[in-house]
């Protein structure tokens, strides 16, 4: 028995000229790198983990064009022209994101891995529904695996924060 | 002066280490970039069991941007193809000779990028001659089986071991007597901790210096240094292990494995960093799975009491014995066996036995093989509380330890430090109105719904331990702690041990807090630089509140009592007019003459009595008396759907005394995470395999996690029975409700069925299970 195949063509690439936490970036990147490795080691912006290789897990959710994204199975070059948030756009300066709030007051993380995947994918359910009952907060973050908190406070987090945001909104 | 109150024990301090999680500035092993660094990625064999016969890497290094193919026959010429696990066994880096289970590591490129080196595994021509594959301890015990570790000198089988505990011939004349006896044999399958980040290190040996730094995924840093140390020949001195900030843990973190070698060996023959990052296919497929447990158990039952209990237990160990547990106990702390019930006899006989499988024997989330005696236990009384005609909550009652038979020696040998189970199991039936909800699930019967309740009452061994007793290879289960307060009342608090999500930076602080009245806020907690961290055996088997906060609790003291010294010469008084309040001391009949614990710091630098040695800072070794007994009781309420086979869980009332809580809010999230993993392990998560060895569960499409959807609601209450030999009376927390509760869940989908006369529904218990059981007692829809 022999495991033998062809090496892949590795040799193309492409520029891609994306914007990230509101700050546009160009860059000629291969056309197979994963947009996941373009924001982690192209830009630096670790804050986007890999937690699985099958987009069954969420650590790598980042927003594009404000639409919960699993980083891990897009290529960047797919992203040309978007517009992506990650865990480092959310707060403003030393002003933490009603969310990132929320997480804290309600323990919503343990070890902290899940915590950006899951942060803005509840970000994305916000926007669109500013007072979810517990089972759609439950529903949206289903593609968001945490291995820690069993859910519950990352539940009470999501209403802590859909009740900052709609008092910061009166 | 502190500004900030100092809340010490029972607060719910928000945590201290969340500010650089809530901003992405996690520091995870991924995410450290060092200059020049280069990456590996590791080949894995495709097949469970085969011979090598030929490894041919030339196009794979002529790769461009290939910087060296590694395999087993180099890191043979440093040494290096074997390593030790920590069952005293040896476990292969890469393979030279036999591949032994799917997954196993043939080689690895180090390459300028990951990409690359991916690329470059492809063109790495192994041929395999293929053996046949042996997937179960029984098949491999079986005259005539293949022999998978023809590499030790003198194997001729696939045994392993045999192990016994307890008392023999008592135990076989409690069944001879007995008037009732109830077996139970169940398998508590292969699942896997499958922490959310995988394992990886960036090693990094300074060509210049010779010293070694490696950061690593590591619940024991220390331990591992000294490993290192041991397996690659290096000097301890030179060797550098950091465990930065860990994606969870749950066990998986707690081995050695051959990645971390390879790329250590790899950084030092190249003179760069290496990085290797595994990923989750590896994760699943090579790394310390748990369980994988046959158990028989028995319970012998006379005018209503247990009088003893028998298991034999036979363990699948994979290809390489690393089970991570002490030395001297091959089935772990199963010996616990006997719960929270008073049998006056038990007797436990283990065999373990390789197969073509990946090694590990990790405790997911628990002491030891804990989990799998509290499993057999309590799903063995309520088989015995049905055979006997009698309802399950009422015999665990008539049968439980008493409160004031505390101490309590078991019949296997251990000493259970403090417990009160009737209490904390009626809590839990009346908060889940256990009268009514029989009434209802009789009535519910009448209408066609099928209910079941389950409990289980666990008793946990936790807190490893005395060190006469307790040690990992060869190290002693002590902890540490060093506290520094420096002048202005700040301090640094330096553990052995490592957080992986569970608080330690807020945690430990709270104990620095009510020891000395300094707020946790004011406390920098340090853990995993075994440079700059005291020696100690790190995090896993809830070990981190039983050894090494008492450790910081004694180590506070101490500075408390050298505090003592300074104030009584600051304030002109004798030391016995002193009385101490939380964070000052006070001389006696004149409160308004004290002097705070920041007020002894400054003076401990700039205004020492004579003869009094400089600085207030010490360090502590603490090695505990005995281990600690957390226990308490999970009932489960669940509805089965009669047309699918589902089973969904109504509710789960958890009550849990962890003896004294330092931070309740840290403790709830504890234990609905280990809730969560429990009801994952009952109900889906499952590593198994075909016949030949191929590996289903390698990755998450395959290895089911419970997300936010399928998570049941827990309802959390408390008893708090402190512990007498812990300075504060805590016991642990982070593991009992995944020890305890998988037996709850079950036994409540067998409980919905228990009248049909359904005793035995096997984990993880999926719906196609259910429904074959429905189908077979006539009850399917």
């Amino acid at each position: 028995m022999s495991m033998a195949t062809t090496v892949r063509d590795t040799t193309h690439t492409s520029r891609v000229t994306v914007t990230v936490n509101g700050q546009e970036r160009s860059q000629e990147v291969e056309t197979r790198l994963l947009l996941v490795h373009f924001l982690r080691e192209t830009l630096g912006l670790t804050g986007t983990h890999i937690g699985c290789d099958t987009t069954s897990c969420g650590a790598c959710t980042v927003l594009v064009d404000g639409v919960p994204t699993k980083s891990c199975t897009m290529f960047t070059v797919q992203a040309e022209g978007r517009a992506i948030t990650t865990v480092e756009g959310l707060a403003q300066g030393a002003q933490l994101h009603a969310i990132q709030t929320g997480f804290h007051e309600e323990h919503g993380l343990q070890c902290g891995f899940c915590t950006p995947g899951m942060m803005l994918t509840s970000v994305a359910l916000l926007a669109e529904n500013p007072s979810p009952t517990e089972e759609e907060i439950r529903w949206a973050l289903s593609g968001n695996v945490c291995r820690c908190t069993g859910y519950r406070n990352i539940v009470k987090a999501v209403q802590h924060a859909a009740a900052a945001l709609a008092e910061g909104s009166e | 002066m502190a500004t900030v109150e100092p809340r010490g024990l029972g607060h719910s301090v928000k945590r201290l280490e969340d500010g650089r999680f809530l901003r992405g500035r996690g520091n995870y092993v991924d995410d450290i970039t060092l200059p020049n660094m280069l990456h590996m990625e590791l080949l894995r064999s495709p097949v469970a069991h085969a011979k090598i016969t030929s490894i041919d890497t030339s196009r794979a290094s002529a790769l461009p941007g290939v910087v060296a193919v590694v395999t087993g026959e180099l890191m043979a010429q440093h040494n290096l193809a074997w390593m030790p696990t920590l069952s005293g066994d040896t476990q292969a880096v890469l393979a030279t000779d036999k591949v032994r289970f799917q997954g196993q590591e043939v080689a690895a490129v180090v390459a300028e990028s990951a990409y690359i080196a991916r690329d470059a595994l492809e063109l790495i021509d192994v041929d395999y001659e293929i053996l046949p594959a042996v997937t179960s301890p029984q098949q491999a015990l079986a005259d005539g089986a293949p022999v998978i570790r023809d590499d030790k000198e003198g194997q001729t089988d696939n045994h392993i071991y045999d192990w016994e505990v307890g008392d023999k011939e008592a135990t076989d004349r409690a069944f001879t007597d007995a008037d009732k006896v109830v077996s139970l044999d169940t398998f508590y399958p292969r699942c896997h901790p499958a922490p959310l980040e995988c394992c990886g290190c960036v090693a990094d040996v300074n060509p210049a210096t010779g010293k070694a730094t490696i950061y690593m995924t590591s619940q024991a840093p220390h331990a591992h240094r000294t490993l290192f140390a041991i397996v690659a020949g290096l000097p301890e001195h030179q060797i550098r292990i950091v465990s930065p900030d860990i994606g969870g843990g749950f066990g998986n973190k707690v081995p050695i494995y051959p990645g971390y070698v390879v790329a250590t060996a790899a950084s030092l023959l190249i003179g760069r960093p290496v990085k290797w990052i595994e990923d989750r296919f590896g994760n699943l497929i090579s790394t310390g799975f748990a369980r994988d447990y046959h158990m028989h158990g028995e319970l012998a039952v006379k005018d209503g009491r247990m009088t003893g209990l028998r298991a034999s237990l036979l363990s699948d160990n994979g290809a390489f014995f690393a089970d991570a547990q002490p030395t001297r106990f091959k089935a772990g702390l199963f010996h616990i066996c006997t719960g929270s019930y008073d049998i006056p006899t038990a007797h436990v006989s283990a065999v373990g036995a390789y197969t073509n499988k990946a090694p590990g024997g990790v405790a997911y989330r628990c002491s030891f093989r804990v989990t799998e005696a509290s499993y057999l236990i309590e799903r063995l009384v309520q088989t015995a509380a049905y055979e006997l005609g009698v309802d399950p909550a009422d015999f665990r009652t008539e049968n439980f330890i008493k409160p004031e038979q505390f101490p309590y020696t078991s019949a296997t040998g251990f000493e259970y430090d403090s417990g009160d189970y009737g209490r904390a199991h009626d809590l839990a039936l009346e908060k889940l109105g256990y009268t009514e909800l029989r009434k209802e699930q009789e009535a519910a019967r009448a209408e066609g719904r099928l209910i079941g309740i389950g409990v289980a009452s666990f008793t946990e061994v936790v807190g490893a331990g005395p060190g006469k007793i307790y040690d990992i290879a060869g190290l002693r289960m002590f902890d540490s702690a060093e506290l520094r307060i420096h002048p202005t009342g700040k301090a640094i608090l330096k553990l052995g041990t490592k957080s992986q999500g569970q608080g330690h930076e807020t945690t430990y602080g709270q104990i620095v807090a009510e020891e000395l009245g300094i707020p946790a806020e004011h406390v920098l907690v340090e853990e995993g630089d075994t440079d700059t961290t005291p020696y100690g055996l790190g995090t896993y088997a809830s070990r981190s509140t039983p050894v090494s906060g008492a450790a910081t609790a004694v180590i506070a003291r101490k500075l408390r009592d050298k505090a003592r010294t300074i104030a009584a010469h600051l304030l002109e008084a004798s030391e016995d007019d002193l009385e101490w309040e939380r964070g000052a001391f006070h001389v006696k009949g004149s409160p308004d003459k004290s002097k705070t614990i920041q007020d002894c710091a400054f003076a401990a630098y700039t205004n020492l009595p004579d003869g009094l040695e400089a600085g207030l800072e010490g360090v502590t070794y603490y090695d505990p008396p005995n281990m600690t007994f957390p226990f308490g009781t999970y009932a489960a309420v669940v509805e089965i759907d009669r047309g699918t086979g589902e089973w969904k869980v109504l509710r789960l009332v958890a009550v849990d005394d962890c003896g004294v809580r330092i931070n309740p809010m840290i403790v709830e999230g504890q234990i609905t995470g280990g809730l969560t993993e429990g009801f994952a392990i009952a109900a889906m998560e499952l590593i198994t395999f075909d016949d030949d060895g191929n590996c289903i569960g390698s990755s998450f499409m395959d290895y089911l996690l419970p997300t936010s959807w399928e998570t049941p609601k827990f309802e959390m209450h408390e008893t708090v029975t402190p512990s007498p030999h812990h300075p504060f009376g805590a016991k642990g927390v982070g593991e009992s409700a995944t020890v305890g509760s998988p037996a709850a869940y079950v036994n409540a989908v067998v409980d919905a069925l228990a009248h049909a006369g359904v005793r035995n529904l096997e984990m993880p218990v999926t719906p196609a299970k259910v429904w074959q059981a429905l189908v077979e007692v006539g009850l399917a829809e």
